[in-house]
């Protein structure tokens, strides 16, 4: 399987040269990321050119890297930085990054050919305005796709001919997905005896950390420690 | 009357045939649907939100809940996810567990989806008949797990635990008798393996049995032959997935063309339909249940003969047995840690894929290396299938709408998430 990916690899950048930057293999996948520029562009020839075929988009979704790396558990108690773990930590933990990064929201899809028996993960990051062109025209099922990254996540689609909110609340507020919207929500619904209908008002619910540890930099996975020579 | 010919029909969300919690918004030319607009989300959990504020194995119950009538395919990908971040594979023991338990999973979900299409559409008695069989599926998973729909049975690393050595039984009471409860045992009265075994002789029978109700019946054909008809190539870009895509002639099935687990080791067939229309795939998911019916008789010979490990041994993932924990300092301090915060997954990306059901159920994980993933995104495959209603019953009948739901085999636990 590996060494058609290497090909596919191998493939991908002879075709697209500068246009696309293919990321080395991990965990036996394919990524591959494009400037939003060249998306559709890129995309459509992934769909119709022989060697790729990826006639089925088979997910798109949006991703917030605005804590990666260095997310904590929420907590208002407890101490919301984890243990210091008796190992040295490696590396410094990753800088914060500013809400306006321009690296902060990506889109990512999953490709699968049928007719190749292969699939491809393509990247595109949404840069400062958070628009992006929409997959539409390449492939129909991107549709609800891209309704639900921007009901998630904020992304707009340009082109896309239907942009409304798909799984949140009618007239509901804000990006439930990001990164910096809280778990519990804002709003809570109830039923007002008094008014006789469903209200909305400020969520009640307290904010429970059930595991207050966040751990990271596991020794096992340590590079720097996997290969020193005295390790078995 | 004639001039009221173009109206709004609102369909849901508290319809019997709208499978959940699906309203649509028709806008009709008479009977004839001229747009289908479906709004979904009133189930909307954010799974994939409270997932990024676990530690990894206690998300496993919350996929059991996406698809609540084929829990344990869902469970498969995101354990699948999870062990190609890890690197691990599980012992060959669990792997034939899971793929039993999948194919059960798979009769589990078809008699549900056959049983209520029929319902749909006219047809009571097939209804009653699939939950009898249903029930005996669902005695395994309590058998296995302790619960009858959500399992949380299978771990990275392997399975929970191995297949026990008896089976529930009923007992006398003031509504069973003693000659019914006989009846009822008749098969429990050994191992698990001796009543799977039990189930799947008998149930091509009774897959029969449904056949003879509907597959020529008149009526049935009325209300499925050339409805919802999606040619190959458009199902293709529309990002159909199993049953759907076979339905429309294209030989796609993870387990044959990216097979995981140990599924090339097994022999099984392919079903496709021709047509692509909801009798298609009406004929594709029957002939999958009694293709899933061998595939579980295999496992069950396999696993009788090949005793083994049903977890890997490594108690940084895998919490170590009661009995080593109480009396070993380090097994306790594993256990400790295990179930204080987990463990931590190497930072990195990966989405894996399994053929569920319903078609491909895919898991996909942004790990940035903590005890919790950073991004989980659940492919559900009924999504895209939803998607696709409007195309499916523009031009069709109002009454047609509720044969392609049934068809696309709807579940808004994992539509909406």
């Amino acid at each position: 399987m590996s060494s058609r990916l290497q090909a596919l690899a191998e493939n991908l950048r002879a075709h697209f040269g500068e246009r696309m930057r293919v990321l080395p293999l991990a965990a036996g996948e394919l990524t591959v990321e494009v400037a939003k520029a060249e998306l559709v562009a890129v995309a459509m020839s992934l769909r119709d050119e022989p060697p790729f075929r990826f006639e089925t988009l088979i997910d798109l979704c949006g991703v917030d890297y605005l804590t990666y790396g260095r997310s904590e558990w929420e907590t208002s108690e407890a101490t919301s930085e984890g243990f210091s773990r008796a190992a040295n930590q490696p590396g410094a933990a990753t800088p914060a990054m500013p809400a306006a990064d321009p690296r902060r929201f990506a889109v990512v899809c999953h490709l699968l050919s049928v007719t190749n028996n292969q699939r491809l993960r393509l990247r595109c990051h949404a840069g400062d305005s958070l628009i992006l062109p929409s997959l539409m025209p390449v492939w129909p099922a991107a549709d609800w796709y891209e309704r639900e990254a921007f009901d998630l996540f904020g992304l707009l689609f340009e082109g896309h001919p239907d942009l409304r909110r798909l799984l949140t609340d009618y007239g509901f507020i804000g990006h439930p997905f990001r990164k910096d919207f809280p778990v519990s929500g804002n709003v809570e619904v109830r039923y007002d005896a008094e008014s006789g209908r469903v209200i909305y008002q400020p969520v009640s619910i307290e904010p429970r950390v059930l595991v207050p540890k966040i751990i990271r930099d596991d020794n096992r996975y340590d590079t720097r420690l996997k290969d020193r020579p005295d390790r078995g | 009357m004639a001039e009221f010919q173009q109206f709004t029909v609102n369909f849901g969300p508290q319809h019997p045939a709208a499978h959940g919690v699906l309203r649509l918004v028709l806008e009709m030319d008479g009977e004839v649907i001229q747009k289908a607009d479906p709004h979904i989300g009133l189930l909307h959990r954010a799974t994939e939100k409270l997932a990024e504020t676990k530690p990894y194995n206690q998300s496993i119950g919350y996929m059991d809940r996406l698809d609540y009538v084929s829990m344990m395919c869902n469970e498969h990908g995101y354990v699948l996810a999870i062990e190609k971040l890890l690197g691990v594979k599980p012992p060959l023991r669990a792997q034939y567990i899971r793929v039993m338990f999948d194919e059960m999973t798979r009769m589990l979900n078809h008699l549900l989806w056959l049983g209520c299409h029929a319902l749909d559409i006219g047809a009571m008695t097939v209804f009653l008949y699939c939950f009898r069989e249903r029930e005996d599926l669902m005695d395994c998973y309590e058998a296995v797990s302790g619960t009858r729909l959500h399992a949380t049975y299978y771990r990275p690393g392997g399975v929970y635990r191995d297949l026990p050595d008896s089976m529930p039984r009923y007992a006398e009471s003031k509504h069973r008798s003693a000659a019914e409860v006989r009846r009822l045992n008749e098969d429990r009265e050994g191992s698990m393996l001796d009543f799977i075994e039990a189930f799947t002789a008998r149930f091509p029978a009774r897959v029969d049995e449904y056949e003879t109700l509907l597959t020529d019946n008149r009526i049935w054909k009325q209300r499925t032959v050339n409805i919802g008809v999606v040619t190959p190539e458009r199902a293709m870009a529309l990002g159909f997935t199993g049953p759907m895509l076979r339905g429309s002639g294209i030989a796609w099935d993870l387990r044959k063309k990216q097979p995981y687990e140990v599924y090339p080791d097994l022999d099984f067939d392919i079903p496709v339909g021709v047509n692509g229309d909801c009798y298609d795939r009406y004929l594709v998911r029957m002939e999958e249940l009694r293709q899933s019916n061998r595939i579980v008789q295999q496992c069950v010979e396999w696993l009788r003969k090949n005793p083994g490990p049903v977890m890997i041994d490594d108690h940084k993932l895998v919490p170590p047995t009661r009995e080593q924990m109480k009396g070993d300092m380090e097994s306790l301090i594993h256990h400790f840690k295990l179930f204080t915060e987990g463990y931590t997954v190497p930072a990195g990306e990966a989405y894996a894929a399994v053929e569920h059901p319903k078609g491909e159920f895919g898991v996909y994980i942004v790990a940035d290396g903590a005890n919790k993933p950073y991004r989980v995104k659940v492919r559900a495959p009924g999504f895209p299938h939803l998607a696709a209603l409007d195309e499916m019953v523009r031009g069709h009948m109002l009454a047609d709408v509720v044969a392609v739901i049934g068809t696309q085999d709807i579940v808004f636990g994992e539509i909406d998430r």
